[in-house]
């Protein structure tokens, strides 16, 4: 790693660069075009070197206060104004400020006569004009092959650009050569030959009737760049390029959760939702309720108080807004506080490179914390399976590396084994959920379950899944002898089961009811007796002690009977038995 | 110009009383623009004589002017007047195109 950068760094001093200020162009030449050197764009028509140009200039002028000075050989400066306008470039502010120097180049074969030998000097003249007058840093030709068309001695016109660039160079300005791509080589005619220092080549193709523009640096002498093509987009905001390889697999990992705005749902991914950062696949036949799932999602990190983006390849924001209000999520508040913003395109719009180029700027600009595409499926009518996968995975790099939790949802083709994905992506997802149609008893319900998820101990049940007006809701399916029931043979069952234990209730209280019965029954049968025995105690009692006072009276009376007949015992003495 | 094939090679006469404006744009004294005006020179006495003005512009003394008169190469020599305006590049060293673009001699295919 060390390595590379002093690599790096002792590259930079031995060739200083000038910044374009084009939107990731800078990066992939690790700093800008050679500072002091021309450097040649090539490309077809309408390819967008003008406006490659034009930016190096604007950007120039605007961000790194360098001046500049375009020298124009097809359209007048009046036109030239015109057309970037349109971009956000206003020439004619930067002209009035000296910042930049327009100079449209008229040569027209039919009105100019040949009359013997000459030179260019006329065009250094004005150039160099125009350099001291503005104090400018950064030159434009486009496209000087003009002068191929306007002039007819070859000789001439070959030794003055060869002069001309060596010139350039002398001046140290950073130079931009345009020219038009030619059949055998780079240049119709061959201008690489004079400008080698770098050069780069803008593309504009159409495959399947679906068209991107790329750009490709042929050349760059004395420096490391980046060699792919990049797909690069023109719009309101001038050009991006964006190169988009593959990020690797270096970026960070968050412990952080966030819920899945279903509640059920965080409870089977251990009761907190999905890691941030990560990627979650939604995949299921069509109507299984991926989108219901995705919106949830949307709705949660807006109400978190978290942008979230929403590409939407199938359905118009407008549609899905109304479509999600019938289940109880309503995205409007958050589109309007400029929480939630959608994208919504056909997939076969554009390219694959062109969707993920969009794709990055948006996220870029947007800066979301949360992302959903739906469903990715669609990309396959863009691409071949592979490229569909290449771009994915370099997707998901890329959310990855700027922690943006990722929704995908991906359409499985009924029939077809619902662990494969169409696109073949689920291998680089962290987070799968299956949603599946159960058809039984004459109707379809949905169920879902988690395949899935990377660092958790999720649940491994399957769920009913229910849309209803407030949202989505997961409940437990119906495990019993029969199988597993959802829907209506759920609730049949579960009535059934309410109703046998409603039978089961009463019975046992009757049971009760009737021990309750013979509790009392006996216990007023053993209070009778206990009465009657009580009844007999007493009378009992009672004979014994009459019984027992007779005795004592007779004893007494013994006693008596003795002291009359003077009896020699003493009346203190105990009776004794009575003498015989 | 006339239309008659035996008038092709006489040279046409300028509008009554026309004075030729005739521009040279140089860069610096170079002997490129001092053969063009010696060219030139040669040139309008011959069939100008006494019908022209010839100014001599250095595009290094006034760089201005080259933007303004669209000036690429040099010398580049400027039919002001008569109209139309007419450029031609070079030293007119070839008498023949120097005659032809000056609309003194009309093109050979004409």
């Amino acid at each position: 790693m060390s390595k590379t950068t002093t690599k790096r760094v002792s590259a930079n001093r031995s060739l200083p660069k000038t910044p374009s200020g084009i939107q990731g162009l800078d990066e992939i030449t690790q700093g800008g075009l050679p500072k002091g050197r021309p450097t040649l764009i090539c490309g077809s028509a309408g390819c967008g070197k003008t406006l490659f140009a034009m930016e190096f200039l604007v950007r120039g002028a605007t961000e790194y206060d360098e001046s500049g000075v375009f020298m124009a050989f097809e359209e007048t400066a009046a036109e030239l104004t015109q057309n970037v306008l349109s971009l956000g470039f206003d020439l004619a502010e930067l002209v009035a400020q000296k910042k930049l120097a327009l100079d449209y180049v008229r040569v027209e074969r039919s009105e100019i006569e040949e009359t013997g030998e000459y030179d260019l000097e006329g065009l250094f003249v004005r150039l160099g004009h125009a350099i001291d007058t503005t104090g400018a840093k950064r030159v434009v030709l486009d496209t000087i092959e003009s002068l191929f068309a306007g002039l007819s001695n070859q000789g001439i016109l070959r030794a003055e650009l060869r002069r001309l660039f060596r010139w350039l160079k002398d001046k140290g300005v950073t130079a931009v050569i345009t020219a038009e791509r030619g059949e055998g080589g780079l240049t119709r005619h061959g201008l690489e030959e004079y400008v080698s220092d770098c050069v780069i080549l803008l593309d504009h193709r159409v495959t399947e009737e679906i068209s991107t523009r790329r750009l490709r640096i042929v050349k760059y002498r004395g420096s490391v760049h980046g060699n792919n093509e990049y797909p690069f987009l023109i719009d309101e905001q001038g050009i991006s390029v964006l190169p988009v390889t593959s990020l690797g697999l270096q970026h960070g990992v968050s412990g952080e959760r966030i819920s899945s705005g279903i509640p059920r749902l965080d409870t089977m991914l251990t009761g907190q939702g999905y890691y941030r950062g990560s990627s979650v696949l939604v995949s299921g036949t069509a109507g299984s309720g991926k989108t219901s799932v995705a919106a949830h999602f949307v709705d949660s990190a807006c109400r978190r108080g978290e942008r979230a983006m929403y590409f939407a390849f199938e359905e118009s924001q407008a549609q899905l807004v109304r479509n999600m209000r019938s289940i109880g999520i309503d995205l409007e508040p958050w589109i309007k506080s400029n929480l939630l913003r959608f994208h919504a395109t056909r997939p076969t719009l554009y390219g694959l490179e062109m969707h993920l180029a969009t794709i990055h700027k948006m996220v870029n600009e947007f800066d979301p914390r949360a992302v959903v595409i739906d469903p990715l499926s669609n990309f396959a009518s863009a691409g071949t399976t592979t490229e569909v996968k290449s771009m994915l995975m370099r997707l998901l790099d890329y959310l990855k590396s700027k922690q943006v939790t990722a929704v995908f949802t991906d359409l499985t083709s009924g029939g077809s084994p619902t662990e494969l994905t169409n696109v073949g992506v689920s291998s680089l997802m962290d987070t799968w959920l299956l949603l599946r149609d159960i058809e039984s008893g004459g109707e379809r319900n949905r169920s879902m379950y988690i395949l899935k998820s990377r660092g958790m101990a999720h649940s491994n049940q399957l769920r009913e899944f229910l849309l209803t007006d407030h949202g989505v809701e997961l409940a437990d399916v119906y495990l019993g002898p029969a199988g597993v029931l959802t829907g209506s043979a759920r609730l049949a069952q579960e009535s059934r089961e309410k109703a046998e234990g409603l039978i089961r209730k009463e019975e046992i209280e009757s049971k009760q009811r009737e021990l309750d019965r013979q509790r009392q029954a006996l216990e007023s049968q053993i209070a009778a007796m206990r009465a009657e025995f009580q009844a007999k105690e007493e009378e009992l009692s009672r004979t014994i002690a009459q019984q027992k006072a007779q005795q004592a009276q007779l004893a007494q009376d013994r006693v008596a009977m003795g002291h009359s007949r003077k009896s020699d015992s003493d009346g203190d003495k105990t009776p004794s038995s009575p003498k015989t | 110009m006339s239309d008659d094939p035996n008038m092709a090679d006489t040279i046409p006469e300028p509008p009554e009383g026309q004075v030729w404006e005739l521009r040279l744009y140089v860069a610096g004294q170079t002997s490129k623009s001092a053969r063009a005006f010696a060219n030139l020179k040669e040139i309008c006495e011959e069939h100008l004589a006494g019908k022209y003005r010839i100014e001599v512009i250095d595009i290094k003394e006034n760089p201005g002017l080259a933007q303004e008169d669209q000036i690429v190469a040099i010398p580049t020599l400027v039919r002001k007047l008569p109209e139309p305006i007419r450029q031609l590049i070079g030293d007119l060293s070839s008498t023949e195109n120097a005659l032809v673009g000056l609309q003194l001699r009309p093109a050979p295919w004409d």
